[in-house]
């Protein structure tokens, strides 16, 4: 598959401030992919550099085959793109706006923008000022949904939507990958992640710090573990890989490094397993891990 | 109520170089003029001739107000003071009520103390006092400054109270107009407008005769001004009519507040089209200026019939060469009519380019308030999005001048039954078009290479203002006073159009959009 975003090394600082140091990020053709971080991670201006808004310091970034600060222009055809944080013109209504956004881009599916007003229920006809925050993201949601553009890039799109649009949004993107698009995703919003990514780059102050399938992912951290014993578990927090061990009489949970794994079960056999539960850990305690590690 | 004090000192610290610069500024006028005009009348019979003069052109009474006393150099003096002061003043006052008030609510910071302990009433109280304590600061530093340039006590005192009068009105109407409107751009067009509207009853009652509308003066707050006839009679009583209706505009305004949503207008928004006819950017800035343009052109409309119907009433005789002094210093330089609309074409030339400087303000406006961002994200090219609103302050610009010029001039030559002088007055408009497009050329160059400094456009237009006001009173150097774009027009009518300085201050212009288009393509979108 060839990458249709591609940065390697990228910088960029506000005066003494740095926002990106040295940030790596692969985006395949036709794949959703989350860009995981913190606030103040770097989400927001990796996104504004790959949109051409803002120019890097150093490093290098390729969008579909284009450089985005050169090939503004013929880049945003094929682009689309939903700011993070959404203002609209006052008195100009959402309907207007769409088609404006729409008609800047080069043409808009009509049966799609008439659809998604309806699944997502944006009444078009208000102003500008009358909608609430969650709105005016669907209003620049279904502008760059019913877009033709190749690649979308959303910037937590989802952060005002209430959980039932977040359904209707996670089915949305479904169907964008369906059709052949790449989306790229920022968030901190896990589960959204979980749900629709099929790739995924944690970023913190400014650095990529992890990047790979979710399953990649999981595969480098614990497995979660809670079982009932028949004997209590005397010694086993003290074998390799085993954190955060709790017990309560014949009760235990603890996190156990993957490649203890077989160690671990071993021992807790030898107790007497009454039941067992282990899970992958969720992409919170995936994603807590990265930002204690480092704090 | 609560929390209006932490909210006055928010204002405070926010406004803490724009409150004392204007101040000022002001302050820098009135006592300019006090010195330097008094020199120019040695005799008291030279002052009676110009005032009398003066009293005796309509022109000049329609613009400044009448001189109540012909005898006191005072009066003479700080006419024009007085007039264009409590002019400004009014704008000041409206500026920082709405920043205060309806720009907080507008762009959500409203909500972010209100979720404090902050009063429902708290802000506009806020604003309003910051504006009121203001004023009256200013009335008596004023008030200090023309005694100290030697004018009498009491007249001083009656002076700074006239134009503190005039900026607490237009503080209470702002108030108000602030809560009608839900956005500060309309809170300030309503107040600016009404400010017109008084501007022209004041204009129209002092220039009636004895059976005519007279009483059109006592309904404007700039008329109020007047009447408090510093150094001419001192009417201290007016001060209860101004407070009067200033305490009357402030409870309305609160009465609204109490009475409607946070973020609301009076009015309700009603539904708009489901679809847009929006086909690019151009279609989009003229979407977003039309409204303005068309409420700033038909105020330059009526100003220009104003202008139209006083000019060729003129007295005939200049009965003194003091007097012939005064009016060569007020604008021209061969006819007292041809002066008179030059004169009246230069204050138009420098309003136009205060339309063309909030205008083009408007690109740094929509990149801050992230609405350029959605835009800028299309294949839309940064240097063709900035076009559409610099096309718009450019073309504003010219709609207002033509309009006002076409209006003074068809009134002028149904007047005098010469229609060649449509021509002559409309070319006194136009060569205004380069000075004011020079603003709008600073404003686009900071815009692209320092945005930060967008707002340097209104300090060079008052820059321009204090040198055209007080350099040639005080006798600037004259390399100082041709910073000015204004100081190289030609003095149209009246002398002939030399148009190598208009070709001059045209690449002026030029340099300063292709500046600012570079530097816009070149820097981070904030």
């Amino acid at each position: 598959m060839t990458a249709v975003i591609s940065v390697s090394g990228l910088r960029k600082a506000f005066g003494r401030t740095t926002a990106l140091d040295g940030l790596d990020l692969t985006v395949r053709a036709g794949e959703v992919h989350g860009f995981l971080g913190p606030n103040g991670a770097g989400k927001t201006t990796t996104l504004r550099i790959l949109l051409g808004l803002l120019h890097a310091d150093s490093g290098e970034v390729t969008v579909l085959d284009g450089d985005p600060w050169k090939d503004l222009a013929t880049l945003h055809r094929r682009m689309a793109y939903v700011p993070g944080d959404i203002t609209l013109w006052p008195n100009l209504t959402g309907g207007e706006v769409i088609d404006l956004i729409g008609r800047l881009r080069g043409g808009l599916d009509l049966r799609r923008r008439a659809e998604l007003l309806d699944r997502f229920e944006l009444d078009p006809t208000k102003k500008g000022r009358a909608y609430s925050s969650g709105n005016r993201q669907k209003v620049a949601l279904v502008a760059a949904l019913a877009s033709h553009a190749d690649l979308l890039v959303l910037d937590e799109p989802t952060a005002g939507l209430d959980p039932l649009m977040q359904a209707v949004f996670e089915d949305c993107v479904r169907e964008e990958k369906g059709e052949g698009r790449t989306v790229l995703l920022s968030s901190h919003v896990l589960a959204e992640v979980e749900k629709v990514c099929d790739r995924v780059s944690i970023i913190r102050q400014g650095r990529t710090v992890e990047a790979g399938t979710l399953d990649e992912l999981r595969h480098l951290t614990r497995t979660s573990i809670t079982a009932d014993l028949t004997r209590s578990p005397d010694g086993l927090a003290s074998l390799p890989g085993v954190h955060e061990f709790r017990a309560e009489g014949t009760r235990l949970h603890c996190h156990v490094d993957t490649d203890h794994l077989d160690e671990v079960l071993r021992a807790l056999t030898s107790l007497g397993v009454r039941n067992l539960v282990c899970r992958p850990p969720t992409l919170e305690e995936l994603f807590l891990r990265h930002y204690e590690v480092t704090a | 109520m609560n929390g209006t004090g932490e909210l006055i000192r928010l204002a405070l610290r926010r406004d803490r170089v724009l409150l004392p610069a204007w101040l000022s500024v002001f302050v820098l006028l009135a006592v300019g003029s006090a010195a330097a005009t008094e020199g120019m009348f040695p005799t008291a019979d030279s002052v009676v001739a110009a005032a009398t003069t003066m009293n005796g052109t309509p022109a000049l009474v329609a613009v400044y107000g009448r001189i109540y006393d012909p005898t006191s150099i005072g009066a003479l003096a700080m006419l024009k003071a007085l007039a264009t002061g409590a002019m400004f003043l009014a704008v000041f006052s409206i500026v920082v009520v709405v920043r205060h008030t309806r720009s907080d609510e507008e762009t959500g910071r409203r909500e972010l103390l209100g979720a404090g302990a902050v009063g429902r009433h708290a802000p506009l109280a806020a604003a309003m006092a910051v504006a009121a304590g203001a004023n009256v600061l200013l009335g008596l530093v004023t008030a200090a400054g023309l005694v100290g340039a030697g004018l009498p006590v009491a007249g001083s005192l009656v002076f700074g109270l006239a134009w503190a009068s005039v900026g607490l009105a237009f503080t209470a109407i702002a108030g108000i107009t602030a809560q009608v409107a839900t956005t500060s751009r309309g809170a300030v067009g309503l107040a600016v407008a009404t400010l017109g509207v008084v501007f022209l009853f004041r204009a129209i009652g002092d220039t009636a005769d004895v059976a005519g509308p007279r009483w059109l003066s006592w309904l404007s707050p700039l008329g109020w001004g007047q009447q408090f006839r510093p150094y001419a009679g001192n009417r201290w009583w007016v001060l209860l009519i101004t407070a009067g209706f200033a305490v009357i505009a402030a409870g309305v305004a609160h009465l609204v507040v109490a009475r409607r949503d946070l973020g609301a207008g009076v009015l309700p928004d009603r539904p708009g089209p489901a679809t847009g006819t929006l086909n690019g950017v151009f279609g989009l800035a003229w979407r977003l200026h039309r409204g303005a343009l068309l409420a700033w052109t038909a105020g330059f409309v009526a100003y220009g019939v104003l202008v139209g119907s006083v000019a060729g009433t003129i007295g005939d005789a200049l009965s003194s060469p003091q007097t012939a002094e005064l009016f060569r210093r007020l604008g021209g330089e061969n006819a007292l009519t041809d002066a008179v609309f030059a004169a009246m074409f230069g204050f138009l030339g420098v309003i136009a380019a205060a339309y063309g400087l909030q205008t083009a303000m408007r690109l740094h406006g929509e990149e801050v308030e992230l609405r350029a961002e959605s835009l800028l994200a299309t294949p839309v090219g940064r240097v063709r999005w900035a076009s559409s609103h610099v096309v718009v302050a450019l073309a504003g610009v010219v709609v207002l001048l033509v309009s006002a010029g076409l209006a003074a001039g068809t009134v002028h030559a149904a007047r005098t039954g010469d229609l060649s002088a449509v021509g002559e007055v409309l070319a006194g408009a136009l060569v205004q078009i380069p000075a004011a497009w020079v603003l709008v050329g600073i404003v686009v160059a900071a815009y692209g290479l320092a945005p930060r400094l967008v707002v340097a456009g209104w300090s060079a237009l008052a820059v321009f203002l204090v040198l055209g006001e007080l350099g040639p009173l005080f006798g600037f150097d004259q390399w100082l006073m041709d910073l000015s774009p204004w100081a190289h027009l030609p003095k149209v009518p009246g002398s002939a159009i030399t148009t190598t300085p208009l070709l001059w201050l045209l690449a002026v212009v030029v340099a300063g959009l292709a500046a600012g288009f570079a530097g816009l393509r070149r820097r981070d979108i904030a």
